[in-house]
């Protein structure tokens, strides 16, 4: 889901070779509104409220797969 | 054919949004344009009927060149016209104001009066000969101010420019054939290796560079360095992406040797505090469904322009020895393209939109600066443009002004720096703002000015 | 048709302008022809040999040697009526009646104000090659060429020197035929036109590809010799015969040069102000966008024409000469 929701918002990025730890804000050269566009559509996705300070967590794959494990329960 | 920008000479028509006999109005996109820069929707300048349409897709012409001709609106025959190719045009306006149409020839849409003079500088006075011999040295005419009787440019003026400049890029020899081949065959004559004589490109050496059938390149499957292709329109399926990115280089590189050159920057930076403006983004934040959420780039753009509002002599053009001032705030927005490159299309009037407003705006802007889906408005009204490197992570950005326009402002990151407030020590939210601002236009104290007002604009988000 | 019938017989350059003159005088008792030597003499390159005989010398007239009275006569004969061919022996002398053919012959139908047409034919022979030195050896075609009011022609072929003069003859303004020199002993099978001769059209002589030649009159048969070496190199010329050099073909060229892109402009005459500079200001005018290589041209020497033979081959155009002006242009 994750993988998804940067490929909504990067529809060009290879996701595929995202490692589970990489910080893909990095690697994708995501700006700001990128990850906003990200944040908005994993929330949307996830239906998980994602909450400013939390979004900043999202750094990697696993991080952000951990945070929605988190809060779906 | 507008011009899109002082960096644009030429623009291939890539699409018509509408066809002979349908009504249009002012300010309705009627063609897909693409320059070195960007594919940009361009604007109809006047309200009637486009009774023809002078210039076939594919086919790149030069700034000014007439590209369809419209007769007054047939009032019997209010077709509401259907975009076609569900482009997300304005939909039909309510009515049809029957204004004369303008002659065709006029080099550009002229949807706003607040380009009126930058738009003038279409029609530059000069004769056969000077236009030659500009052509020939690479010479910019625009650029240049003329001396001869009703400021017609003059053989000298040209010849001072050539003097004048520092480093001119040499016009390519190529044959004429070759130069309209390279056109259609979307190669850049840059890139081609002559061997005709004195290495003069010919057609052979155009055909040699030129891609094979399977022409569209497809984004490289790279993680390191992804492209974003745009969903809608490849990229112009004409031209490579490497030499669109080598042709947006040059635009940028000509412009900003012009903006160097002839720009007398000067320079003043400021420390603001963004306590206030950050704790109310976050409140803000907190109360907000994730889609309405605002980041600091709104805050610091929308005080960017209220400040221009405060401050007007920053907010215009530098155009023929004199300062215009801008007919509203378009605040040029610059966005750093996934494949390289730089727009820096415009938020029209900026000062005027609500932080949610001017959030949407910017999400839009930035979408369709990406994808290429620009309207021509955008691209050629910027009144005064902000660039923010924040999130490229560095504090201090000096600009360069992008011409005609007379002043760039720049924000760096937001950064937790120890500060001294009311007398005590505490670590608070700074952010690094810049002015570059042209001193033809205008002097440091008024640059001062512009920069206080943003400062004392952040320090009360909630009036922004 | 051969001119004594015969199928196999070989035909010359100035029989078949002779066969043409025959059929002329023959059809149309209006029609003569007068000129130096015309008569008894055969004419001076012989084209009229047996014409006396056959016709008399009322219809085959010798005039004195006066060009400027009898091209005059001939507008006179014309404007009352008649078709007369007038023969001038060569270029350089029609300069004695420039002003009638400038003055007179073009210009009578606009000043009548459209009464009186001048139906006149003006032969003569042009051109260099047969070491007449500096005072017969002109090519002023591209002079005439220059006159609004009258056509000018340049049979280049067997067939054209055939076929030309009767359309000359039915056409109601002045026509000019020029006639290069070193044609007249040039022999083959002349072959019945496959199509109408009209005097509008340029003729392609040899299709190509890569480069255009573009010539007329005495210089075709070296354009074709140039093709047939460019052809052993591998590069395809296409062979351009203007025949009309006034009005010229004008789309001819253009789409011969936007099939090859390249152009070389053979013409015997000086460069300077010729009709190959008025080709290569059309292809620019034209065809500039069609460009992948300046227009080339090849002409002679601005000198006065050298006598001796060694010289005069060196001054004109020569096939080496275009085959290197073929390589200029293509490499």
């Amino acid at each position: 889901m994750v993988r998804e929701s940067i490929s909504r918002v990067l529809p060009g990025a290879d996701v595929a070779a995202l490692g589970p730890d990489d910080a893909f804000r990095d690697v994708l050269e995501m700006d700001s509104l990128d990850f906003l566009s990200f944040v908005e559509v994993l929330s949307e996705r996830s239906g998980v409220r994602i909450e400013d300070e939390d979004s900043r967590r999202l750094t990697t794959l696993s991080a952000a797969a951990d945070f929605l494990a988190a809060h779906t329960r | 054919m507008p011009s899109l920008g002082a960096d644009m000479d030429e623009g291939t028509l890539l699409e018509w949004l509408v066809g002979p006999g349908d009504l249009v109005h002012k300010g309705d996109p009627v063609a897909v344009v693409e320059t070195a820069k960007s594919t940009i929707e361009v604007e109809c300048f006047a309200t009637g009927t486009m009774n023809e349409l002078l210039v076939e897709p594919g086919t790149t012409v030069p700034v000014g060149t007439p590209l369809a001709v419209i007769g007054p609106a047939e009032e019997r025959r209010p077709v509401s016209r259907a975009p076609k190719k569900g482009k997300p045009s304005a939909s039909t306006e309510p009515s049809a104001s029957t204004e004369p149409p303008s002659p065709p020839p006029e080099p550009a849409p002229g949807p706003a009066p607040a380009l009126s003079a930058a738009r003038q500088r279409g029609h530059i006075e000069a004769g056969p000969l000077v236009r030659h011999l500009a052509e020939h040295s690479g010479v910019d005419l625009e650029a240049l101010h003329g001396t001869g009787p009703g400021g017609r440019v003059t053989r000298t003026d040209v010849e001072a420019a050539v003097a004048a400049r520092a480093a001119p890029r040499p016009r390519v020899r190529a044959s004429p054939f070759a130069r309209r081949l390279a056109a259609e065959l979307g190669v850049d004559l840059a890139t081609v290796t002559g061997t005709g004589r004195e290495s003069a490109v010919r057609a052979a050496d155009v055909r040699r560079a030129a891609p094979g059938p399977a022409a569209p390149t497809a984004p490289a499957p790279t993680g390191a360095a992804p492209v974003r292709p745009s969903p809608q329109r490849p990229p112009a399926a004409a031209r490579p992406s490497e030499d669109r990115a080598a042709a947006m280089r040059r635009a940028i590189a000509g412009l900003m040797t012009r903006a160097n050159r002839d720009i007398p920057h000067y320079y003043l930076s400021t420390s603001v505090d963004l306590a206030a403006a950050m704790d109310w983004l976050h409140e803000h934040n907190r109360q907000s469904p994730v889609g309405e959420r605002l980041l600091p780039a709104a805050l610091l753009l929308k005080a960017a322009a209220l400040a221009a509002r405060e401050v007007p002599e920053l907010n215009g053009f530098w155009i023929d020895d004199h300062f215009t001032a801008g007919e509203g705030i378009h605040l040029g927005v610059a966005v750093s393209l996934r494949g390289g490159g730089l727009v820096a299309p415009a938020l029209h009037h900026a000062d005027t939109l609500a932080l949610p407003q001017l959030m949407n705006s910017l999400k839009d802007l930035v979408a369709r600066a990406r994808t290429g889906m620009l309207r021509g408005t955008e691209v050629s009204e910027a009144t005064i443009t902000v660039t923010n490197l924040g999130d490229q992570g560095v504090e201090t950005v000096l600009g360069v002004i992008h011409p005609p326009q007379v002043a760039l402002v720049g924000f760096g990151r937001v950064v937790d720096r120890p500060c001294a407030v009311d007398g005590l020590l505490g670590v608070r939210p700074v952010v690094t703002a810049t002015l570059s601002a042209d001193h033809r236009a205008t002097d440091g104290a008024v640059g001062a000015r512009y920069l206080t007002a943003v400062s004392r604009l952040l320090q009360n988000p909630e009036q922004l | 048709m051969g001119v004594d019938g015969s199928h196999e017989a070989k035909t010359t350059y100035r029989e078949a302008m002779r066969e043409a003159l025959r059929q002329a005088l023959r059809s149309d008792e209006r029609v003569f022809l007068m000129g130096e030597d015309v008569g008894r003499y055969g004419g001076c390159f012989g084209v009229s040999l047996g014409l006396l005989e056959e016709f008399g010398p009322e219809r085959v007239r010798d005039t004195p040697l006066s060009e400027s009275a009898f091209v005059g006569a001939g507008i006179g004969a014309a404007l009352a009526g008649m078709r007369p061919v007038v023969e001038i022996m060569t270029v350089n002398f029609s300069l004695l009646a420039l002003d009638q053919i400038l003055n007179n012959a073009a210009t009578l139908l606009h000043m009548s104000g459209g009464q009186l047409p001048v139906p006149l034919v003006i032969r003569m022979t042009t051109g260099a090659g047969r070491q007449l030195a500096a005072q017969h050896s002109h090519s002023l075609e591209g002079w005439y060429a220059h006159i609004p009011g009258i056509r000018v022609l340049a049979p280049a072929t067997l067939e054209d020197a055939r076929h030309m003069l009767a359309p000359a003859l039915a056409d109601p303004d002045p026509v000019l035929i020029f006639e290069h020199g070193s044609l007249y002993n040039v022999s083959g099978e002349l072959l019945e036109p496959t199509a109408p001769v009209d005097l509008e059209h340029a003729a392609i002589r040899r299709p190509g590809t890569d480069i255009s030649l573009i010539t007329y009159g005495g210089s075709l048969p070296k354009a074709l010799a140039a093709a047939d070496e460019l052809a052993a190199e591998g590069i395809s010329a296409e062979v351009i015969d203007l025949r009309t050099l006034r009005p010229l073909d004008a789309e001819a060229i253009t789409a011969s040069v936007a099939r090859t892109h390249r152009a070389v402009v053979i013409d015997e005459a000086w460069r300077t102000g010729s009709l190959a500079a008025e080709v290569s200001a059309r292809i620019a005018e034209e065809s500039f966008y069609e460009l992948d290589a300046p227009v080339e041209r090849v002409c002679s020497a601005e000198v006065p024409m050298p006598y001796a033979r060694r010289l005069e081959e060196a001054a004109l155009p020569q096939p080496a000469d275009i085959v290197a002006a073929a390589h200029r242009a293509v490499n």
